[in-house]
């Protein structure tokens, strides 16, 4: 096996060719990743804001439930979606499985409920704070969860990329609906399993190399837009 | 029950009746439990129109209890809240604006703060921009309209508290211990704000323990201790010769511990 070094170089020599093959893995991780939080942004974060600031039966089952779904096994959900997408499943006439679709949706479930149960967190401690003068102005319920979700929108960031982060990372569900196929369903994560068990270490640290640096870099961004010191204001 | 614990009746005789078509605000027989205990033991309360009505009482007597009642914010476990006459509805809440202790401003600019308000209450465009000139004038706030509203000073932030309220053209405005944390300078400003409001015509109820801002602004008083009303009627009276053992301690400046005990402070160490 060749020293640490000698593939950490070949890693960073794959990186700055650009091999095309490369490029393609990683523009599907992001295709696939950004999609799924997107989705997951649009049902959690309105959802986590509903369960935060209105009272309703079930709220706190619904709290809790969301909570235990944060630390969903990737690999239950993606035999959850597998066995919903495949041929005899109830959804299989969508015939979605082993595309970049059925890995968008099993990333979706894992990250929704994070979005959603850190959204409840925030919004709920900053509707705390607001109920009495919202009730006071005769504020209407749609416009209050606008309000809660816009005056927490820095705060919502950062719960924005806890589901990024977890996105981008995983691995179980993505290969179960996937497939790991090459040039269809291959991604990031997928690629350096399969990689590492071939023994072709130099392609798959290449990978982890670029994983990191793609996550450090989406957390520098959102961070300076964080820290300047008006939006600190705004916190 | 209030006999045993005050040693004058609550309702002074000198007080002059008032006819029911002033009252703006009436509440009847008032109770608010929580946790199993009786916050609020069955208050009467009558807010006249126009007047400047002053809510005082020792820390805990239920002061900011009362107003939040008053104002619909809570329901009382018994007892009404009549508006005009009428039981209090989500429309006759929009006819009152309420001011906290802490200021509650949304994370966005000045601006954005007085525009959040009129906009709930359904203006737009340029009267909207007018009204918020207006405000931003009377605060004195024009020269930092887009600043965050959570980073100016706490005066600035009691400021457009009062006038977002205001904006809003409540016919009565409740303050709840609006300047406890200002300074005289920043008190006297709002205190302006208040008395110009009150010469539009606004009625207003405040709550304060300053004795200096009761003298200035109090028209009405009602004293509370434990939850009830000790004593109620003109600024002069309450304040200026009270009856009620609760209200004589509180200007006294001793610590009432109720009927018939000596206050841990009671320099004269008398027995009542």
């Amino acid at each position: 096996m060749d020293s640490f070094w000698s593939v950490l170089g070949g890693a960073f020599a794959l990186v700055f060719a650009l091999d095309p093959d490369l490029l393609e893995i990683i523009g599907l991780s992001m295709r696939v990743t950004l999609t799924a939080v997107l989705f997951a942004c649009l049902i959690g974060l309105p959802l986590g804001a509903a369960v935060g600031a209105f009272r309703f039966p079930g709220r706190t089952l619904l709290a809790v439930i969301l909570n235990a779904l944060m630390g969903l096994p990737p690999v239950v959900v993606g035999l959850v979606v597998y066995l919903l997408l495949s041929a005899s499943g109830p959804l299989g006439p969508l015939r979605l499985l082993y595309t970049p679709g059925a890995m968008i949706i099993a990333q979706m479930i894992i990250v929704m409920p994070i979005v959603a149960a850190l959204t409840r967190q925030v919004v709920e401690d900053i509707d705390r704070e607001y109920a009495e003068q919202f009730a006071s102005l005769g504020v209407g319920a749609l416009d209050r969860l606008l309000s809660l979700l816009w005056d927490a929108r820095y705060s919502l960031l950062t719960v924005t990329l806890a589901g990024f982060g977890r996105a981008v990372a995983e691995v179980g569900a993505v290969l179960i609906v996937g497939g790991n196929i090459n040039h269809v369903t291959r991604v990031m994560t997928t690629t350096i399993a399969l990689e590492t068990s071939k023994g072709n270490l130099q392609l798959a640290l290449a990978l982890g190399v670029i994983l990191l640096l793609i996550a450090f870099s989406v957390n520098a961004c959102v961070m300076a837009l964080r820290a300047s010191a008006v939006r600190a204001a705004y916190a | 029950m209030r006999d045993a614990i005050f040693d004058m009746p609550a309702a002074p005789s000198g007080y002059r009746p008032i006819a029911r078509d002033e009252m703006l605000l009436e509440a009847s027989n008032l109770v608010f439990e929580a946790g199993g205990q009786r916050l609020l033991c069955g208050i009467d309360v009558s807010i006249r129109k126009g007047a400047r009505t002053l809510v005082m009482g020792p820390n805990g007597a239920g002061k900011s209890l009362l107003l939040r009642l008053l104002h619909g914010l809570l329901k009382p476990a018994q007892g009404d809240v009549l508006w005009q006459g009428s039981p209090l509805t989500k429309q006759a809440m929009r006819a009152q604006a309420m001011v906290f202790q802490r200021p509650v401003l949304l994370r966005r600019s000045v601006l954005a703060n007085l525009k959040f308000a009129l906009s709930v209450r359904g203006l737009r465009g340029a009267e909207r921009a007018e009204k918020i000139d207006m405000a931003l004038t009377a605060a004195g706030l024009s020269h930092l309209a887009k600043q965050p509203a959570r980073v100016l000073s706490g005066g600035e932030q009691q400021r457009l508290a009062v006038v977002r309220a205001l904006a809003c053209e409540p016919d009565l405005l409740f303050l709840d211990e609006p300047t406890a944390n200002l300074d005289p300078a920043s008190t006297a400003a709002i205190e302006t704000l208040v008395l110009e409001a009150n010469a539009r015509g606004v009625t207003i109820v405040l709550v304060t323990h300053d004795s200096g801002q009761a003298k200035r602004l109090g028209q009405d008083v009602i004293f509370l201790q434990d939850g009830c009303v000790a004593e109620a009627g003109p600024a002069s009276q309450v304040l200026g010769a009270p009856r009620s053992e609760p209200a004589r301690a509180w200007q006294d400046g001793r610590l009432y511990l109720g009927a018939n005990t000596r206050s841990i402070n009671d320099r004269s160490r008398r027995t009542f």
